[in-house]
């Protein structure tokens, strides 16, 4: 008993540390990412390559005063920040990186990062709701309308994936697609899923991946052009850290989600040199993405988020579904 | 319910496109220089403050003749000059341009008949008192032999 419980505070201490030094390094990577994209050198003073900004970043945010302010919900407005970073956290205990490292792995893995990933919601409402700000008001109905809007299609395309995987076990969708590339959920064509339409199903959980974690095009959430800094415009000091942190932490987490149940989490594509490092090769070449197409694509309307989920996705993912299961019930 | 999906497939390729352009650029060199460390030469034809001219034996080459004051249509020049005993020509001896009330019109340096003052390609005047504004060009001019 006291064995299991110090494993679980060690994974939990590895997961914070690692989900901070990703927040912190997403950030170096995101802004020489854009840099290059629009042919600037991005942040070079501090260190080699600006590789000290973070640190430097980290140490400004804590030395500065939370401010809370005058007519806001106290512990509404402190609950926030924690509440959207401890999900991401929560989520990497049962998030399987290789054969051997996981914290724990569960039957229901799938369910409880979607559990924990629906709370993501709740702490931008909370801080928008308790800031007493009308931006960030506006800004965190924006945000659970988005959320709402892309859980379902995402919610529906995970549904396809379990259903030709059979398990909502991280681990056993892993190894089903670990005997080639070809077995991999992208590629429709060996393994248990026939499904031609697998790459699209990708790409719509891929979308929705970005949707929700609030991420460009779709970061309606803290439009700056007209909601100031939406939801966390009340924010300083380490509550506007905790939110930052808490948004890289959920795309490494989507990205996690993606490799695991689409690109065959840490199996590697021709026998090559098998281990850990697939997964976080595959990981971090999604993250990339999700920088490469933050910095290629101006933010879409409130209207045109929401009809890409209810017009398209939507739709979509639910042939898709259909079309899953006319295949697993004739093979 | 073809132009639903032909919709879809169009707007699907023209990200795919604009996800091609960033790709490229990312590779591209940099175009921005980074100012203080860095800085650019600037063009021919950049008007700075005035700066006097000097000749081989490095004396300013201005005659003391007051053309440039007196072109100065906001006053900004004042000069002064004297005639030393047994020289033919007058000598410079205060230059003092006002550059807090210079528009950089160029009416001095067009009134110049012997290519005394040129404009200078000095952009880096930032300051928070008002007497840095007012150069003794003459002063620069021995700076700048030193």
């Amino acid at each position: 008993m006291s064995l299991t419980l110090l494993n679980v505070i060690v994974a939990v201490v590895i997961a914070i540390a690692f989900a901070a030094a990703n927040a912190a390094y997403l950030v170096w990577a995101e802004r020489r990412g854009a840099a290059r994209i629009q042919r600037r050198p991005g942040p070079n003073i501090n260190g080699p390559f600006g590789l000290l900004q973070p640190p430097l970043d980290g140490i400004k945010l804590m030395a500065k005063q939370l401010l809370i302010p005058g007519g806001a919900d106290k512990v509404l407005f402190i609950a926030a920040p924690v509440l959207a970073m401890f999900p991401a956290i929560m989520s990497f205990v049962t998030i399987p990186f290789s054969d051997s490292i996981v914290a724990k792995n569960m039957n229901v893995g799938i369910l409880m990062i979607f559990a924990f990933a629906s709370m993501g919601g709740m702490s931008l409402l909370f801080a928008g709701w308790s800031s007493r700000n009308k931006y960030a008001m506006m800004s965190s109905v924006r945000a659970v309308s988005q959320a709402v809007a892309y859980e379902i299609p995402m919610l529906i395309t995970t549904i396809t994936v379990v259903m030709i995987a059979g398990s909502m076990d991280l681990m056993e969708i892993v190894h089903q697609q670990s005997a080639s590339i070809l077995h991999w959920n992208i590629f429709p064509l060996l393994g248990n899923s026939h499904n031609i339409l697998m790459p699209f199903s990708f790409l719509i959980f891929f979308t929705c991946t970005l949707a929700e974690t609030n991420r460009a095009p779709f970061d309606l959430g803290e439009a700056e052009s007209e909601l100031v800094a939406g939801f966390h415009t009340e924010y300083g000091s380490m509550g506007f850290g905790l939110f930052f942190m808490g948004e890289y932490a959920n795309i490494v987490i989507g990205s996690c989600m993606t490799v695991i149940l689409f690109l065959g989490g840490w199996s590697c594509p021709f026998g090559l040199f098998p281990g850990v490092w697939w997964f976080l090769l595959k990981l971090y070449l999604l993250i990339a993405t999700f920088i490469w197409i933050r910095w290629t694509f101006p933010r879409t309307t409130i209207y045109g988020l929401l009809n890409l989920s209810w017009k398209i996705l939507i739709p979509l993912s639910l042939f898709n579904l259909l079309f899953t299961a006319g295949l697993i019930k004739v093979f | 319910m073809v132009a639903y999906f032909s919709e879809i497939y169009n707007g699907l390729i023209s990200l795919f496109i604009g996800m091609g352009i960033t790709f490229k650029e990312f590779f591209k060199p940099t175009v921005t220089v980074s100012y203080p460390y860095e800085t650019l030469t600037m063009c021919e034809r950049y008007r700075g403050h005035i700066e006097l001219i000097e000749n081989e034996d490095g004396n300013p080459n201005c005659i003391v003749c007051g053309l440039c004051q007196r072109a100065c249509p906001s006053g900004c020049i004042s000069l002064a000059g004297e005639k030393p005993e047994g020289e033919k020509k007058k000598v410079l001896t205060k230059y003092i341009l006002d550059f807090t009330r210079c528009s950089l019109c160029g009416s001095c340096v067009e009134s110049c008949n012997f290519n005394a003052i040129e404009y200078s390609k000095e952009y880096n005047l930032a300051s928070t008192r008002k007497e840095d504004f007012i150069f003794d060009l003459l002063a620069r001019l021995e700076d700048r032999n030193k």
